[in-house]
């Protein structure tokens, strides 16, 4: 039991890193996708700044009186995953909104059937 | 003080240069600009393959941070063939957009396009050169976000569809690998390439972190790499994609996606963790023998010759995998060598669909018929094309198959060898009906007058028409550092 409590964020990391996944394959509608896609990397993002918590550690500033603090590199690299994240997220968007203008539809059962019918 | 750089510049140039692009906004300019980027580009990955092969690996310490700490760029022989691979086709398509860009998208808007081929150029060998895992996802990203733009200018409105299925999945493949790079760092505490794999044995090869993160690299580099049956993105990528942007990513994106595995799975994974501990090998060959039939076939039924193509990298990304599979320097050989012949045959032949679709402004092949009366020298480009894609001797293709073979001989599994050379003469039928159409069928009734295609599009078709039979003939460089590079995977295990 102390075992389960212990992994709590991993639980939650796994639990977010397959209703993204669900989301983006079982949804038809592109925004959607988009967003399950979004919890999906949410989901590494959790990942990442869970395993640099050091128990005992406070926020890694340099100030007297502080030894034990998290490892801040994950937290680095994350930051730089989020931008990846939200470029990612924006151009898909931007994709969305062409595709609006050219089949007049985002739900992907209707774009492709009128694909089909070309 | 320069030469000491190089590894920088070749990634700095084109990443400043997209930039510039954007500031010049002048077509000319930005056309201009991205020529000279590429170019300079491909010199100095040439410098670099001098220095490497007289030298040694070059480590270049990234503002001065020794590594493991600070990020490193580490040049050895695989990762300047690669670098070599991309920037190479890079320079002979760049001229090739001027043209091919006029049909298929706004003309005032060309410089974006410069732009974010040369950011693609960037994050390719970004990826290509780096010693650092994390930034090697990062520069995977640059190179993935810009080809999906490039993907979504296609003249087709089914490229915007193509597109954003291409970043689905492509975005989850890359997840996937910076799931797997955050658990080594976890496992290991370092995110240099060369310090995992000296600090894997000490985190214990039981580790479920580290399978579980080889597991995670595995499934999405196998995303990237369109590798069957997770290469659902790829045909329609490719299909609705600009001719120039076909060209260029089919003969680079997958195989810098190739090279992500190779570095992984030998060097950083390690040969005994990769291949005696884990069983990797086996479900690498099925999935191989099946890439190269399956989507064989399907190439077979296609009536646009640009997914035709498509199906068919797909099916020769089972060769490269297959050498992998076989977990021997002749099979890393073979599968490294095949990178590059293979950049060499589809850039041709994409290259050569570009100057057809410029004239008559369809790749379907139908539309094609008894074009070679009235372009024959696009045509020709694409049979010597098709003879390399096929494997006969004298080219780029028998090269790879030879290597192949002999590796698979070598392990004495001569049923395989049976298998790719059958798989070859499936090659044989899919061209065959686009040659059979192109040469004896009458046109058809409504399709205009069309004389050949404009040199600019024509020469760098036929650049790398003729380096496919250079290459078929002089072997020394493509397959000499290929086994240099073989070597060291194996070596590292």
């Amino acid at each position: 039991m102390a075992d389960f409590e212990g992994l709590y964020n991993y639980w939650i990391v796994i639990v977010l890193a397959m209703a993204g996944l669900y989301i983006v394959i079982a949804r038809g509608n592109l925004i959607k996708k988009l967003v399950g896609l979004n919890i999906f990397q949410a989901s590494v993002f959790v990942l990442y700044i869970s395993f640099s918590k050091v128990s005992g550690g406070t926020a890694p500033i340099l100030e007297k009186g502080i030894d034990v603090y998290s490892n801040p590199l994950p937290h680095v690299l994350i930051l730089t995953a989020i931008v990846v994240g939200v470029a990612t997220t924006a151009l898909g968007l931007a994709l969305v909104v062409r595709i609006r203008k050219e089949y007049g539809t985002i739900e992907e059962d209707d774009i492709h059937s009128q694909d089909e019918s070309m | 003080m320069l030469k000491a750089h190089l590894p920088a510049l070749v990634i700095i140039i084109p990443m400043t240069c997209a930039a510039l692009c954007v500031l010049l906004r002048r077509k000319d300019w930005a056309f201009t600009v991205a020529l000279l980027a590429t170019w300079a580009s491909f010199a100095g990955s040439c410098l670099l393959l001098v220095r490497v092969i007289n030298e040694g690996v070059i480590s270049y310490e990234m503002g001065g941070w020794p590594p493991p700490f600070g990020i490193e760029l580490r040049v050895d022989a695989l990762n300047v063939y690669l670098l070599i691979i991309v920037s190479g086709i890079g320079s002979v398509v760049a001229p090739y957009a001027r043209n091919s860009l006029l049909l298929e998208y706004v003309e005032d808007r060309a410089y974006l396009f410069y732009s974010a081929y040369l950011l693609c150029l960037c994050g390719l060998m970004g990826v290509s050169i780096t010693g650092d895992a994390f930034n090697l996802f990062v520069f995977l990203e640059i190179s993935s976000l810009s080809s999906y733009v490039l993907i979504a200018l296609g003249f087709d409105r089914r490229a915007l569809t193509a597109a954003y299925q291409y970043l689905v999945m492509g975005t989850i493949g890359a997840t996937f690998i910076v799931i797997a790079i955050g658990l080594l760092y976890q496992a290991t505490g370092s995110l240099n390439m060369v310090d995992i794999s000296k600090r894997l044995p000490e985190a214990g090869y039981d580790n479920t972190t580290v399978i579980a993160a080889f597991a995670f690299l595995v499934v999405g580099a196998g995303l990237k790499i369109a590798l069957f049956p997770l290469h659902q993105w790829l045909p329609n990528a490719y299909t609705h994609a600009p001719s120039t942007v076909s060209a260029f990513l089919a003969a680079t994106a997958t195989k810098v996606s190739v090279y992500i595995l190779l570095r992984f799975v030998f060097t950083v994974f390690g040969v005994r963790f990769s291949f005696e501990i884990l069983p990797t090998a086996t479900p690498f060959l099925i999935l191989a023998i099946l890439a190269m039939f399956l989507p064989s076939i399907v190439a077979c039924f296609q009536k646009n010759v640009k997914r035709v193509l498509a199906y068919s990298s797909v099916a020769q990304i089972g060769y490269m995998i297959l050498g992998l599979g076989l977990v021997s320097v002749a099979g890393l050989t073979a599968s490294i060598v095949h990178l590059f012949n293979h950049a060499l045959m589809k850039g041709a032949l994409f290259l050569v669909l570009g100057c057809i679709f410029y004239r008559i402004g369809s790749c379907h092949i139908d539309r094609m018929a008894g074009i070679a009366r009235q372009m024959p020298w696009t045509m020709a480009a694409f049979v010597g094309g098709g003879l390399s894609l096929i494997g006969i001797p004298l080219t780029a293709g028998f090269i790879s198959k030879w290597y192949l073979i002999l590796a698979v001989l070598e392990k004495g599994w001569w049923y395989l060898a049976v298998l790719i050379v059958t798989s070859s003469l499936i090659a044989i039928i899919y061209l065959w009906r686009v040659i059979e159409a192109a040469y004896f069928r009458e046109p058809p009734d409504d399709l205009k007058e069309v004389s050949e295609a404009p040199l600019n599009l024509l020469v760098p078709a036929w650049i790398l028409v003729l380096a496919n039979f250079y290459f078929g003939i002089d072997t020394s460089i493509s397959v000499g550092v290929a086994e240099i590079a073989a070597k060291a995977l194996m070596g590292a295990g």
